[in-house]
């Protein structure tokens, strides 16, 4: 799986050869620049472009398509590389787009390793006017590769580029029109090669390729096929000087060094090399039309398309946030209410063509005349295609909005990170300790009957304000496919094992500390990831063990809850572990006694607040006999069922969502694996 | 272009260039009127409250005020209370904002209205307008001023409404009676 970059992100690279896929809407020139550790280029020989499309470590297409393949092998480069930029040019030409805004769709690149492993994928959105576009950069930092997602657009084009990377503007304007004249043949429309070629009046009066060369590059592409023929026919300096002064008229003004461009139009002719083609190829007419100005109504130019039309396309990270982690909690909490409040558009839709129905209905029964005869069955249908019409229209839109935030869903699943992401995400099989506790954890899913494979997930803020309670009882709505009594509570104890191994991971090493009380000993076997690990002392058995283990975090609390209000954090004890800790009771209330139970209310009433929380494993009928006095215990904890339950409502419209309770797919040991790596963190 | 509107009169929410409306918000402002009298620079603060209500074929489904900001659906988004008014001229002190595209397809007219709701009248407030702007863009579409004050503590402002594939606008600008929207239920219902 790959992840889903957005612009400005990075991530470490596991490979030194790397495959750049890139595909776009039309035709495009990829190519790349080695920049050197100040992120300049030393000399236009730094560029690879598709005159020179080889250098040692990187290798480019020498045509304009719309799929590419860039290779790079980094431990083949240079040493004064450390930045290799991916940047992708509008060749131009007739018919074709001349800017990124109107490519669709957008160029997608997908970065991977030679072995077809994908590692990171990004598409270009938000351009405009731009014609070329520095799209990803592959940078050396500490000795580690790493890619970031650029994005960034010139208007300029590949000269503006190119200068921008520290190139002079006369050698980059030079280096940008040979890059383009060089892949003009390719860039042609196909229906054209049959025409006579004169290559003496392509030659003599510096006209190339289509208007639409020009339209993309201004007067740089003029300048440049003037210099591109084989040196037998180059022409002086003084024709190039005077050629895009003459035919293309103000063009020669957009080169901000226009004058100085020019005469060193010979020198940019050895750049693209032997292989380059001829510039004025087979057919090609004289235009001597303004390259900006297009009289209305010519056939020769069609307007670029026109932008979509559709909702943008969405990606990873779209929402407000300081960090990615919190752009991505805010933008599921935004596709949560989205989705509650598109449902309801449909449901309140649905309800009040129903009721009209029932309404008109009746009016037609009311009148006797109409009860019996062709009256009453027309009144019927008119109805019942009123109903079907307007709840028709309403399912119309709710699955245009579904579709959307089913496409969001595809981009942002794919990014999230480890505490955020389902047990079956690939970002668990390379997970590694955080340096800093994440901002949520993802507790499950939701979903709505409307579209069940739509999944919400439930991310809660850490640090948790309340305990969590995995009911291992039978619930009025879990229906007869769940497991009953003893599978129930195997179930339960399990789930509990999977929040307690993510509110780890969701944590630095050392930070976060579990206990347990366990007094009969039925979770051990669900414990075993966690004791085989070190990360939890197997639980004391029998009701001493209960109140040893409640006594120790107790003391705890009420040590830090008073340094709290004595504002004397520095006179706690040395031996009092900082760290949070989330404590496992299993099969509450067996091994309680009325002290430890008045303990836990204790814990589940002040612990949070000094970073001690619960996580009860308990069936609410086996504390019935302590009658209501538990109700507040029960009520304070977040009930989270270990099978499919209707519980949760959402903020909003409080619809009644279905959770679902996460799942690690069978034998898999990514529990065992992610234990792991928590405990080689700690050592 | 902005159109000052009279009461009455109807607008169409269709772009000049042919395209429709996606967003627009319901501004309104208002500035409490200076007391006369001694302490003439004094000024009694004011509280006047937007809310707009969604009818399916004059059968109110959702209210959007103070006290409900987002309607169910999503589509109508009240910017929160001002309890004070605007010291100054022209900025809007409430704001409703309509996605139009986003409204249920059932929804076939948005009423809105202004209450006065610490009790004073119409009398006592100055400058008051409510302004209708498409919010894409900023331009103001349809301006109607809350003139003429009179002993009333409400108004029927203005009512957005499907008319064919786009949305209409029309004027209403009857005075009432209450304190929040649900006192004007009665009122509004002979408008639909």
């Amino acid at each position: 799986m790959t992840a889903e970059l957005v612009r400005g992100q990075n991530l470490p690279l596991p490979h030194t050869r790397l495959e750049i896929r890139v595909s776009a809407g039309t035709p495009l020139l990829a190519g790349a620049t080695l920049a050197d550790d100040a992120g300049r280029l030393s000399g236009p020989g730094r560029v690879v472009h598709p005159g020179a499309p080889a250098r040692p470590g990187v290798t480019i297409p020498t045509r304009a398509a719309t799929e590419h393949l860039v290779t790079l092998d980094l431990a083949a480069l240079d040493p004064e590389t450390h930045r290799i930029t991916v940047l992708l040019v509008l060749p131009g030409g007739p018919g074709r787009p001349g800017s990124f805004g109107s490519v669709t769709p957008p160029p997608r690149l997908s970065v991977g390793g030679a072995a077809g492993a994908g590692v990171a994928g990004y598409t270009l959105t938000g351009l405009d006017a731009e014609t070329a576009v520095a799209a990803l950069e592959v940078y050396r930092r500490q000795g580690v590769w790493k890619v970031r997602a650029v994005g960034q657009g010139y208007a300029g084009g590949l000269s503006a580029l190119l200068a921008d990377q520290g190139l002079a503007p006369a050698s980059a304007a030079d280096l940008a029109a040979a890059t383009l004249a060089a892949a003009t043949a390719e860039a042609r429309p196909a229906h054209l090669p049959d025409a006579p070629y004169d290559a003496g009046t392509g030659a003599g009066t510096g006209i190339s390729a289509g208007p639409g060369t020009h339209a993309a590059t201004g007067g740089i592409a003029a300048s440049a096929a003037a210099a591109l023929p084989p040196a037998d026919r180059a022409a002086t300096p003084a024709q190039t000087a005077s050629a895009p002064a003459a035919t293309t008229g103000a063009a020669a003004a957009d080169i901000p060094s226009g004058p100085a461009a020019a005469p060193k139009a010979p020198t940019g002719a050895a750049l693209p090399g032997p292989q380059s083609p001829p510039s004025a190829p087979p057919g090609t007419t004289i235009s001597y039309q303004h390259p900006r100005r297009r009289p209305a109504g010519s056939g020769q130019e069609p307007a670029p398309p026109a932008p979509p039309s559709g909702p943008e396309a969405p990606w990873a990270g779209d929402a407000a946030g300081w960090t990615m982690d919190e752009r991505l909690y805010n933008q599921v909490w935004g596709m949560f209410e989205d989705l509650a409040r598109t449902t309801a558009a449909y449901r309140s839709a649905v309800d009040f063509a129903d009721s009209r129905r029932e309404q008109e209905l009746d009016r037609a029964l009311a009148d006797p005349r109409a009860r019996l005869g062709s009256a009453g069955d027309a009144a019927r249908a008119a109805a019942g295609a009123r109903y079907d019409e307007l709840t028709g229209r309403a399912r119309e839109s709710l699955d245009r909005d579904l579709a959307q935030l089913t496409a969001e869903a595809e981009v942002v699943e794919p990014a999230l990170p480890p505490a955020y992401a389902p047990w079956d995400h690939p970002a668990w099989q390379a997970y590694r300790p955080p340096a800093e506790p994440a901002m949520a954890v993802r507790l499950g899913d939701l979903h709505l009957p409307e579209r069940p494979e739509l999944r919400i997930p439930v991310l809660m803020r850490l640090p948790l304000e309340r305990g969590l309670w995995i009911d291992g009882g039978r619930g009025p709505a879990s229906g007869a496919a769940a497991p009953d009594g003893a599978g129930l509570r195997e179930l339960a104890v399990r789930t509990a094992v999977m929040h307690a191994v993510r509110l780890l991971a969701a944590h630095p090493p050392g930070a976060y500390k579990l206990d347990a009380v366990d007094p009969a000993g039925t979770g051990a076997a669900a414990f075993a990831p966690l004791t085989a690990a070190g990360l939890l002392a197997p639980p004391p058995q029998g009701a001493a063990g209960v109140a040893a283990v409640l006594d120790r975090v107790v003391r705890r609390v009420e040590l830090v809850r008073m340094a709290m209000r004595g504002g004397a954090a520095d006179a706690l004890p040395p031996d009092l572990d900082p760290a949070a800790r989330l404590l496992i009771v299993n099969d509450f209330p067996y091994g309680f006694d009325d002290r430890s139970v008045t303990r836990l209310r204790y814990l589940a009433d002040e612990g949070p607040a000094v970073g001690v929380h619960l996580l009860l494993v308990a069936d609410r009928a086996d504390a019935a006999a302590y009658g209501p006095v538990l109700d507040p215990l029960w009520s304070s904890l977040l009930r989270l069922p270990p099978v499919p339950d209707e519980h949760l409502a959402d903020p909003w419209v409080g619809h009644a969502w279905t959770y679902q309770p996460p799942v690690v797919p069978a034998g898999s040991g990514v529990l065992g694996g992610v234990g792991a790596a928590l405990a080689a963190s700690r050592r | 272009m902005t159109v000052n509107m009279t009461k009455g009169q109807a607008i169409s929410l269709q772009k000049s260039d042919g395209g429709t409306l996606t967003e627009v918000r319901m501004g309104l402002g208002w500035q409490a009127a200076k007391r006369r009298g001694l302490f003439g620079s004094r000024t009694r603060e004011v509280d006047l409250d937007a809310s707009a209500v969604l009818f399916a074929e004059k059968q109110a489904l959702d209210v959007v005020f103070f006290r409900h900001l987002v309607s169910d659906d999503g589509s109508v988004k009240h910017t929160g209370d001002n309890l004070v008014g605007g010291a100054g001229q022209g900025g809007d002190d409430e704001s409703i904002l309509v996605d139009l595209q986003r409204v249920p397809v059932h929804v076939d007219q948005i009423v809105f209205t202004v209450n006065s709701f610490t009790g004073q009248t119409f009398q006592e407030v100055q400058n008051a307008f409510c302004r209708l702007v498409d919010e894409t863009n900023g331009q103001e579409l349809a301006r109607y001023t809350l003139d003429g004050g009179g002993q009333y503590t409400a108004q029927i402002m203005a009512k957005v409404h499907r008319a064919g594939s786009g949305w209409q606008m029309t004027a209403l600008g009857a005075p009432a009676n209450g304190r929040t929207f649900k006192d004007l239920m009665p009122a509004i219902l002979p408008h639909l």
